[in-house]
């Protein structure tokens, strides 16, 4: 654990990098970024408080088996939007012209419209929730197992 | 001697990446008909503005599948190997 000066910074720090993290995720399919990077920029967040707070303080707040069971239910989205379109092709965007995320945009470049891109937000949905919980319970798992705490499940 | 012998190997793989990057295309070489119908065609048939991700998530999608099932693996691997480190020192 490191000193309160530290500690009070992550602790305002954390809500913006929460922000701008599911700010890449949301907007992956308007602007550079998406899962994996919003993802990983969450996972800096989280690093940044494993690093302010001890691994201790932050296993009380972070169960590697909901993080566990988090991963999982990201993957399985992603597979089942995958074969929702299994009806034309695996990995159709089945959703392009209905009105959930469905509008098309004109060709060329435009200004962005918050509700395109078919599955492709959703699949980001995912993607990002499965690499926040798959990294996050690596580096909680590797933080606590340096410092010889048990890791449960 | 060690250091000699560190100092020649670095300079036969440095040899060995500027050979690598001598040998690249060059860009947009050779020219391709799949690009140009990706960056044509997917603002229709992908709803979608980001072209990268539409190529992603759509046209690629199996790509970031396999992508995913790598992060999955690692995952696994790790709280596997962890937990199985603390149940031998348990027993030992």
């Amino acid at each position: 654990m490191l000193s309160k000066i530290v500690r009070t910074v992550a602790n305002q720090l954390i809500v913006f990098i929460l922000i701008f993290g599911l700010y890449v995720i949301a907007h992956g399919h308007l602007t550079p970024g998406g899962g994996f990077q919003g993802g990983a920029v969450i996972v800096s967040g989280v690093v940044m408080l494993l690093v302010a707070f001890s691994s201790k303080e932050l296993k009380k707040s972070l169960r590697e088996r909901v993080l566990s069971i988090m991963e999982s239910t990201g993957a399985l989205i992603f597979v089942a939007l995958a074969f929702a379109g299994i009806g034309t092709a695996f990995f159709y965007n089945l959703l392009v012209g209905t009105p959930i995320f469905g509008r098309i945009p004109a060709p060329g470049p435009n200004p962005g419209d918050f509700w395109t891109g078919g599955v492709i937000p959703l699949m980001n949905l995912a993607v990002g929730l499965k690499v926040v919980a798959g990294l996050s319970a690596v580096v909680l798992a590797l933080a606590l197992f340096a410092s010889g705490e048990e890791v449960e499940e | 001697m060690r250091k000699v012998v560190g100092l020649i190997l670095l300079l036969v793989l440095v040899a060995f990446l500027v050979w690598g990057v001598l040998l690249i295309h060059p860009f947009g070489y050779p020219p391709s008909d799949m690009d140009d119908y990706i960056i044509d065609n997917a603002q229709e048939q992908t709803a979608n503005n980001n072209v990268v991700a539409s190529v992603v998530f759509d046209y690629r999608g199996f790509d970031t599948l396999g992508e995913a099932t790598i992060l999955f693996t690692a995952v696994t691997g790790v709280l596997l190997l962890l937990r199985t480190l603390k149940r031998r020192e348990e027993s030992s």
